[in-house]
């Protein structure tokens, strides 16, 4: 495929983004709304463009089973799931980081059951949170298509080996047509050498994998694990970079709008906060000094760049896509909190809970929650969180 | 051969926790767990190999005698050999004794 921008579903510029980074093994089962993306894949696969297997499972428990054995003897993998998909395939998923199988998930977030709803929010990738899972998200089409890319750079990078979830908000972006720039696939190429694994599965090479730990030896595992996780820091930084030097098209792990001159920002993390951006412009026009924290890189936390960034502000209204019931607050907004403790120049944190199940966030909403959290942050409210827009 | 496992520290372990070394679990002496032992009867054993099939833990081997015995330095007690002699030649003896 050569360079070109078109109109298309970012399900499908996914599945197209699959097949360019030349994938050897797709395991899925379909569940709304990520199906566009794996049917349109197994269409690829079906029709000779991609030579791929493509292993339609029986469950995701499976799916993920499959993408663990096919990273194992060290093929390039992706696999896609959403909210009850994801929850049943959370026993691998946990596996898959800790025994540190690099592999794609195109993750459409939706909201978990009960009730049984198919529409987005952020509840399913937070249930995995603490997974080891590398977890980008992404604001638009573009994103999410330069983003399958460099998760298989940042996931296959021997310094990193670790399963990359790429986050798109579920209907809000996996449904919406967009205009998208696909890269040439000698650029492609260029960026994504052939994955070649340190202690693949081989006859020739035995190695066992996913062992048996006894208490004498388990902690010293999740101290690697774990060391892992936050020296894959810097090779993401790196992915990101070069992609940037490739395309014009640059990440950072915290990204902001207007937000150098702002007193308080509103902090968002995926596709809400390209809505953030245009009612921060509008209150810009009408005097209010405020701008716009985005949150792309969610696990490893960016510690650092998070507080660089948002220490000396007076205020941050953090807009949660998930409830952690019978706890402080939404999971980023409680994030945030613990990484504010104690710091010189900290900024006061009020937290809404917003758009559960796809209920509509607009502008105006936007405009409410802004306004309305920073009259809540200068009279001190700042306990817990408010769920924007219920009824009673 | 590879430390023992309270000794490895964590920097020493491979990415994902990867044995490299093959067949290192010969070093894991398992019949510290044994509460019984199997007793082979070599009048009454028919030499079938029943119980080197069966053993989960792989320790069964054939005696100088022909007849088949367990490895005590792994075998767990776990009982199935003397379940599955056809021959009912396997007789499990409490350790207490």
């Amino acid at each position: 495929m050569g360079k070109v921008r078109k109109g298309v579903e970012v399900s499908i510029a996914i599945a197209d983004a699959v097949a360019q980074a030349n994938v050897d093994v797709i395991a899925a089962y379909p569940i709304t709304p990520q199906t566009h993306i794996v049917e349109h894949l197994s269409e690829i696969v079906a029709d000779g463009e991609l030579d791929a297997e493509f292993v339609p499972v029986d469950s995701e428990h499976s799916a993920m089973s499959v993408c663990c054995g096919s990273a194992a003897v060290g093929a390039r993998t992706f696999t896609s799931t959403s909210s009850q998909g994801l929850a049943l395939m959370s026993e691998i998923f946990f596996i898959a980081a800790a025994m540190r199988l690099p592999m794609v998930m195109a993750l459409a977030n939706r909201s978990l059951s009960s009730p049984l709803s198919i529409w987005n929010d952020h509840s399913d990738v937070m249930m995995v949170r603490d997974a080891g899972w590398i977890c980008v998200f992404v604001e638009n089409g573009q994103e999410t298509y330069d983003n399958i890319f460099c998760g298989y750079r940042m996931s296959e990078d021997p310094n990193v080996m670790l399963p990359v979830a790429v986050n798109l908000d579920g209907f809000i972006l996996t449904h919406m047509i967009e205009p998208v720039e696909y890269e040439d696939d000698a650029l492609i190429r260029q960026y994504l050498p052939e994955f070649r694994m340190k202690n693949a599965l081989h006859p020739d090479n035995p190695v066992s994998m996913g062992c048996f730990g006894m208490p004498e030896i388990y902690t010293e595992t999740q101290m690697n694990r774990e060391v892992g996780v936050k020296n894959s820091y810097p090779h993401i930084i790196k992915a990101w970079d070069e992609w940037g030097k490739l395309t014009g098209r640059h990440y950072r792990p915290i990204e902001t709008y207007r937000a150098d001159d702002a007193e308080y920002c509103i902090v968002t993390m995926g596709s809400y906060g390209e809505t953030a951006m245009e009612v921060v412009d509008a209150l810009r026009a009408e005097g209010e000094k405020v701008g716009v924290v985005k949150i792309r890189l969610w696990r490893p936390f960016p510690l650092d760049e998070f507080r660089k960034t948002v220490l000396g502000k007076k205020h941050l209204i953090v807009v949660d896509r998930a409830i952690t019931f019978g706890g402080q607050g939404g999971p980023v907004a409680t994030e945030l909190r613990s990484a504010l403790y104690k710091k010189d120049g900290a900024p006061t944190i009020v937290n809404y809970v917003a758009g559960l199940a796809g209920r509509d966030v607009s502008r105006k909403d936007f405009r409410n929650i802004i306004l309305e959290g920073k009259k809540k942050a200068e009279s001190g409210d700042t306990e817990g969180f408010t769920l924007y827009g219920l009824r009673g | 051969m590879a430390k023992p496992m309270d000794q490895i520290t964590w920097q020493e372990l491979e990415i994902g926790a990867v044995v490299v070394e093959i067949g290192n679990s010969t070093q894991y002496e398992t019949g510290s767990w044994r509460s019984e032992r199997p007793v082979v009867d070599k009048e009454k054993c028919i030499k079938c190999m029943f119980c080197w099939l069966y053993c989960p833990e792989g320790c069964i081997h054939e005696a100088e005698e022909g007849h088949f015995e367990a490895d005590l330095t792994y075998c767990k007690g776990c009982g199935i050999c003397a379940a599955e002699c056809p021959a009912k030649c396997i007789t499990m003896i409490s350790e207490e004794k």
